[in-house]
């Protein structure tokens, strides 16, 4: 639904993004990640048309963004940063005048408005001007805008930024179900958010593309995915470490904490897959009790500073 | 055209929610009387004509009609409307002519709520009543000139007071062009005289001095009209550069 194909823009000398192509099918959410100014609002701005390509090329459905923008920008919802309306308009009159922009009209247009009010719920304050909105409930027209003519392909560029913790977690359940039928491209420094609501990951540093996966394989990617942690009862650490030594392609075995009664142990191997069973059975042999055996799933902040303050010539993961 | 007419609408409505719109109006009529009647000497003539009305309107639309397009687009730009304007399914020229009717449609309703002086000069004589339609022809027109040049300044800069002033001195460039205090530097200067007709010629005055005499010249028309084009087009130029 979306492809982007070697984007690039260059602001004069600087280059703002840099050959980044990916694409996104209906039923994807993709969540786009990079530091401040890595060129996250640039590739949205020219994915919906309102920057010119220095180069590539965007396709929206079957049509080119630059070739023919009004069937390509019919397609789309766009929610910009900082959620920007008319502030002398009526929540309902901006909603019309979206709807009336969107070729809208008659009985359709009511019910669209109607749809977009209830489901940002928006019915309280729909007669109030914008101006005098609260953050949040700016934030909340103005997405309405983008999902009003029900298009197959949204784009948000921070859709939670500025709603309280019950917004977002609303927020995050709209997304996650309009998700299910449309292409969504949704842009965050949120990173719990990308756990919620993406299927697949692009992290854009320094205007490249550095990650392009599942939040899995990001994950992955997280030094401490697949070491297993245990706390075991009763022996004392020189034990449990010559023990543990026995397991299969072990590399590190860290005593986290030791207490008179247990010990906390981490436990690093090459082969990931079964380690946190080999470790069951392997405590199971020496009778010793334990708890809390688990799998670290590795944390994505950490892959993110990883991937983001790597140098420049990090190859693309495809 | 039809999306045209919806950015028009809204912007138009706009003008009339916010102070803008009737702070505009009643400073542009107190002027105008003002100017017809006590500075004009609309009495003293003992003429029943609209010509002390009419030769003040190039003076007082530079002031006030800048004051109308400054906005049109800094606002768009401060707010940040423009990335949403442009994202949707319209065309630039659609929004740019669309706001730039919206003006103009504001300016007509500013300039027919002055039909009072009209009846004023019927009651007090028999006026000829084709200069008056032409000279009202000529005013709208004028300030729809005004207005593009106004909306060009605007979508250069996000700084209204930048526009308001650059506009202004542009309009203000327009009308002395054509007045005998700069002709005649011209004439000193042993330009020939080809050249000080050319250059009076660009001037809104002598266009619209013919209007207000009742000569409704197709010249005129195409002068105005190229002015408008001209400056619409140059907007429209200037907004794809900011964003390229």
């Amino acid at each position: 639904m979306i492809k982007a194909i070697e984007v690039t823009k260059s602001f004069g000398a600087t280059v703002a993004v840099d050959k980044v192509s990916f694409e996104v099918k209906p039923g994807e959410v993709l969540g786009f990640l990079g530091p401040n100014g890595a060129g996250k609002s640039t590739t949205m701005r020219m994915i919906t048309g309102f920057l010119p390509l220095s180069a590539g090329k965007i396709l929206i459905g079957d049509y080119d963004i630059e070739e023919d923008p009004i069937n390509a920008k019919r397609l789309m919802g766009y929610l910009p940063e900082n959620a920007p309306s008319y502030p002398d308009m009526s929540v309902e009159a901006f909603l019309h005048f979206c709807a009336a922009i969107r070729g809208l009209s008659g009985p359709q247009k009511e019910q669209a408005v109607e749809k977009a009010i209830e489901t940002c719920h928006l019915g309280k304050v729909r007669r109030q001007i914008i101006d005098t909105l609260s953050k949040g409930y700016r934030h909340r027209v103005c997405f309405a805008q983008a999902i009003l003519h029900d298009p197959p392909v949204l784009i948000l560029d921070e859709p939670t930024d500025g709603l309280d913790p019950n917004q977002k977690h609303e927020m995050r359940l709209l997304i996650r179900e309009m998700g299910k039928s449309k292409a969504i491209i949704v842009s965050t420094h949120i990173l719990e958010e990308v756990e919620a609501i993406c299927t697949r990951v692009a992290i854009i540093d320094q205007g490249r593309l550095v990650f392009n996966g599942s939040p899995a394989e990001m994950l992955a990617q997280s030094p401490q995915a697949g070491r297993v942690s245990v706390n075991i009862l009763g022996p004392n650490a020189v034990e449990i470490r010559a023990t543990l030594q026995k397991l299969p392609a072990v590399t590190d075995i860290q005593i986290l904490k030791e207490l008179p009664l247990w010990t906390s142990v981490l436990i690093s191997s090459s082969k990931k897959d079964g380690l946190a069973s080999a470790v069951k059975a392997l405590l199971d042999s020496q009778k010793w009790d334990f708890n809390e055996l688990h799998t670290e799933t590795g944390r994505l902040d950490e892959v993110f500073r990883r991937i983001t303050s790597l140098d420049s010539a990090q190859e693309v993961k495809k | 055209m039809r999306n045209a007419w919806i950015i028009a609408k809204r912007e138009l409505a706009g003008y009339f929610v916010s102070p803008v719109a009737y702070v505009f109006i009643v400073i542009f009529l107190v002027l105008m009387g003002f100017f017809t009647f006590m500075m004009g000497g609309f009495f003293e003539r003992n003429d029943a004509s609209l010509l002390s009305f009419f030769v003040w309107h190039p003076w007082l639309y530079m002031l006030l009609v800048p004051a109308v397009g400054m906005r049109l687009w800094s606002e768009e730009h401060r707010m940040g409307t423009l990335e949403l304007l442009f994202t949707m399914p319209v065309t630039p020229a659609q929004a740019i002519i669309g706001k730039f009717l919206a003006g103009w449609l504001f300016l007509l309703v500013a300039l027919l709520l002055t039909l009072p002086m009209v009846f004023t000069v019927q009651y007090l004589g028999e006026p000829d009543i084709g200069p008056i339609l032409t000279g009202y022809i000529g005013s709208f027109l004028m300030a729809g000139a005004y207005l593009a040049i106004s909306g060009l300044t605007s979508a250069c800069t996000r700084n209204q007071v930048i526009s308001f002033i650059t506009a202004l001195v542009v309009c203000l460039l327009l009308v002395l062009a054509g007045y005998p205090p700069v002709t005649n530097i011209l004439l000193k200067w042993g330009a020939p005289s080809a050249v000080v007709d050319f250059a009076a010629s660009l001037s809104v005055v002598f266009h619209f001095e013919s209007m207000q005499r009742g000569v409704l010249d197709i010249r005129d028309f195409i002068y105005f009209f190229s002015l408008i084009v001209f400056a619409i087009f140059t907007t429209s130029v200037v907004l794809k550069s900011k964003r390229a």
